[in-house]
């Protein structure tokens, strides 16, 4: 485990060797929420790295990532924890067979209609009529070391909230999409990133042994509720300018051409200041970068570009649009360059 | 100096309050935050410091816009209250001596100009800085001296000839020539604008009045495209909270009406006594819309707003007709059904949607007239009209009564008008007669939109009388 990092230089200088370069803003908040333990809140467009963010500092703090992809319908069984049910009737089962064999085999009809809740609560072994009350009471009490025993932490299944607070050594905890859930979930998020610890009835409270970096990443599809807001530190990470895209374009794609990867980088910016369905990320400049060089293309012109197109825009509209417009000005120079060829 | 240091705290929560004043929620929740932060890093980069504190008290891109401005302002007026006292401006006074710089030559001029075209093509801020400091004292004797600071920043701008647009007279070295970037510009007169207001405080000795930021320092630049995909991303939001809320409105009325048959089915698990009672499913009120929307010259700008809007609201409700009007109404609801693509929807609707006739102006009484015939008998309670237009007649007759009997037969009337609410019923306007019969909304800005669409969506909707009463 490495000493927590003692400046925003340091951090700085960690997300890099851990193959992100931060903007001055990201490391001074990334900084901030390891010193402060808050949970950070990032928000952007889609593809400018929040995912990636939340990787290069658990390989920077060499702690292990928990994630929780969010989506529409989480709900508490899946990220925070399940009682193992199965494993639960299996343990019961087990008891039942011990207790009275017999008596369960001679009403198989019962047992059958009854079904397995049924049978949890009134284990079979005649009518209610027949038997002596000391033997009801009897029962009774083992149905409460029945129900001590299968509610304890051997049933539990944590989901990736509490596994997260509950780990021996201190993770990253990545909460992803979390625009994606609804305003429910949300409050229920608040004890954990507040207190870092999660209430669970039949238990009582499980509080966290270690405190993990939290990051909560939002597209901005819909505006979280001001509570959540406030528990967590905010960052807001935009499409990086020309001079840092072509750093992590160099750094990711170190074998491409100097000059084109910073045509590269300028026609991404072209592209991204029209108005599209999807502008490229970082990840598609990243990716049509190592296209290029798989290809071995020595200029980005026309040709190059509609053939290689795909790899950063990708809806139809979108491609008629760029096509019309980026195109035609890739093309511009080139003939006004050939122009002046011809009358030199 | 620990007089410094005690001042701090109370110069953040001023900081605080005046990022209140421009309606950022700041809790003391996060004010606590922000000094926790602020002892984390080091004040001697200005950089850290600001980002430590918006990183606390700014949580949506608004607010971190309206944080910047507030932050440059109350840091500026921080500067200037400390340099107005009197000890600190006999100090600073030597430093405005440059202000009496003699007056240049022609051609100290023109050097002065190329440099500064120079530096805003570069886009340095420094550099921008010092030249603003210099440009003001060169020309501080014919430009300056209006009293008015925006008119002293024009003039200053102008002798500089620092335009946007290209201007091909100038020699090709001259870097002028191709037009200075829009951006570097606003920069730059900012920037004068700062160094013009410190002058004149240090001259007057106290600080000139605070100025509320306007909604257009506020709005982010944007052009009217990138507000289509904010218009899509709002209508998007109100077709996720139409979904929502139409749960919450299911559980609420999910009691409403025993269904007999289904609850005697389940009843025979019990020996036909009814322990479980099986209720009607409650269908979700699925909005009908009708919206029609003001096509003509005098709200272009708004009605490209407008169309996008129309086109979010297709691409969200299954059930809705839109129609498009200025001097005649035609129904446009295929349009949008058959074509995918804004661009080739505007041009469709412009040409061939026939709603011209001979002036070009809105006629808003004949274009009632025709609705009410044609949606007479499709118009129910359980549908909502919604008009888009600025309601200016051009001197004919508004006939209100016409509007009176739609809005009678929809169950909601919503009007959204793409003027400010303080030119209403000024000139042509006659908003005021429709508004009798509607709610009128004032709606130019995705915000206002999204203001609208909470109204809509609210389940306790106020009925209309008691709208008509407000």
């Amino acid at each position: 485990m490495p000493a927590p990092p003692r400046s925003v230089a340091d951090v700085e200088e960690g997300l890099r060797t851990a193959g992100y370069l931060p903007g001055q803003a990201t490391a001074l908040v990334s900084y901030l929420a390891v010193r402060l333990g808050k949970p950070v809140l990032v928000e952007g467009p889609a593809g400018v790295g929040k995912t990636e963010l939340a990787k290069a500092l658990a390989t920077m703090l060499e702690r292990p990532l928990v994630r929780l992809q969010c989506y529409e319908g989480l709900d508490e069984a899946k990220a925070l924890y399940e009682w193992n049910y199965r494993k639960q009737l299996l343990r019961i089962q087990a008891r039942d067979g011990d207790a009275a064999p017999a008596p369960r085999a001679a009403e198989p009809a019962q047992a059958a209609s009854g079904g397995a809740p049924a049978a949890a609560e009134r284990p079979p072994g005649g009518t209610d009529a027949s038997e002596p009350a000391d033997a009801a009471a009897a029962r009774d009490g083992q149905w409460q070391r029945i129900q001590e025993d299968i509610f304890g932490e051997d049933f539990l299944l944590a989901r990736p909230l509490l596994s997260a607070i509950s780990a021996p050594e201190p993770v990253v905890l990545l909460i992803d999409e979390i625009d994606k859930t609804d305003q429910e979930f949300e409050a229920m998020l608040l004890e954990v990133l507040s207190d870092f610890q999660i209430s669970i009835p039949e238990l009582g409270v499980v509080a966290a042994r270690t405190r993990p970096v939290v990051l909560l990443t939002s597209n901005n599809s819909r505006e979280l509720t001001e509570a959540l807001k406030r528990r967590c530190l905010y960052l807001w990470l935009d499409y990086p300018s020309l001079e840092h895209e072509l750093e992590i374009v160099r750094l990711h794609a170190p074998d491409l051409d100097g000059a084109v990867a910073r045509r590269l980088v300028e026609v991404i910016d072209m592209v991204r200041a029209l108005d599209l369905k999807k502008p490229p990320s970082i990840a598609e400049s990243i990716d049509w970068a190592r296209a290029l060089l798989l290809l071995g293309a020595g200029n980005i012109d026309e040709r190059v570009f509609t053939e290689t197109m795909s790899v950063i825009v990708k809806h139809r509209t979108d491609m008629d649009l760029v096509a019309e417009r980026v195109g035609v000005r890739l093309a511009a120079p080139a003939q006004a360059a050939s122009a002046d060829a011809a009358a030199s | 100096m620990p007089p410094q240091a005690e001042r701090l705290p109370a110069r953040l929560l001023a900081f605080a309050d005046a990022l209140r004043g421009e309606g950022v929620a700041v809790g003391t929740s996060e004010l606590l935050d922000a000094f926790a932060a602020l002892q984390q890093v080091s004040w001697s980069s200005q950089r850290a410091f600001r980002e430590a504190l918006a990183c606390t008290l700014a949580k949506s891109p608004e607010d971190r816009r309206t944080f910047e401005l507030v932050f440059d302002r109350f840091m500026f007026r921080a500067v200037e209250a400390i340099a107005i006292e009197p000890q600190m401006s006999e100090r600073l006074g030597e430093g405005d001596a440059g202000a009496g710089l003699a007056e240049l030559s022609d051609q100290q001029l023109e050097e002065l100009r190329m440099r500064i075209a120079a530096a805003l093509a570069d886009g340095s801020e420094g550099a921008m800085r010092d030249l603003a400091r210099l440009a003001i004292a060169a020309l501080a004797r014919e430009a300056a001296g209006s009293g008015v600071i925006g008119v002293d920043v024009q003039r200053i701008r102008r002798s500089l000839g620092l335009k946007t647009e290209p201007q091909p007279q100038l020699p090709p070295s001259d870097p002028r020539r191709d037009g200075v970037p829009r951006e570097a510009l606003r920069r730059f007169e900012a920037l004068l604008r700062a160094e013009l207001e410190r002058s004149q405080a240090r001259r007057a000795q106290r600080l000139p009045p605070a100025r509320p930021l306007t909604e257009l320092d506020r709005a982010l630049p944007s052009g009217p495209l990138a507000d289509l995909a904010a218009v899509h991303r709002v209508v998007a939001q109100l077709r996720r909270r139409l979904a929502t809320q139409g749960m919450q409105a299911r559980g609420h009325a999910r009691h409403a009406q025993v269904d007999v048959r289904r609850t005697m089915r389940a009843s025979l698990q019990t020996g036909g006594v009814p322990v479980v009672l099986k209720h009607r499913p409650k269908r979700p009120r699925r909005p009908e819309i009708y919206v029609l929307c003001d096509v003509s010259t005098s709200v272009t700008s708004a009605s490209v707003f407008f169309l996008s809007v129309l086109h979010a609201l297709h691409d969200s409700f299954r059930k809705m007709r839109s129609f498009v009007f200025i001097e005649r109404v035609s129904e446009v609801t295929d349009v949008f059904e058959h074509e995918r693509d804004f661009r080739t929807i505007s041009e469709k609707i412009t040409k061939d949607a026939g709603v011209a006739d001979i002036s070009g102006y809105t006629d808003y009484g004949r274009v009632f007239s025709e609705l009410l015939s044609l949606l007479e008998d499709d118009l129910h309670p359980r549908a909502t009209l919604i008009v888009l237009g600025d309601a200016r007649t051009n001197g004919r007759e508004p006939r209100a009564d016409l509007f009176g009997q739609i809005a009678a037969r929809a169950g909601r009337t919503f009007w959204l008008n793409p003027e400010p609410r303080l030119y209403w019923n000024y000139g042509d306007s006659v908003i005021g007669a429709y508004e009798t019969h509607c709610r009128a909304f004032e709606c130019w800005t995705t915000a206002q939109l999204e203001d609208f669409v909470k109204a809509l969506t609210r389940p306790g909707e106020p009925p209309r009388e008691l709208a008509r009463a407000r």
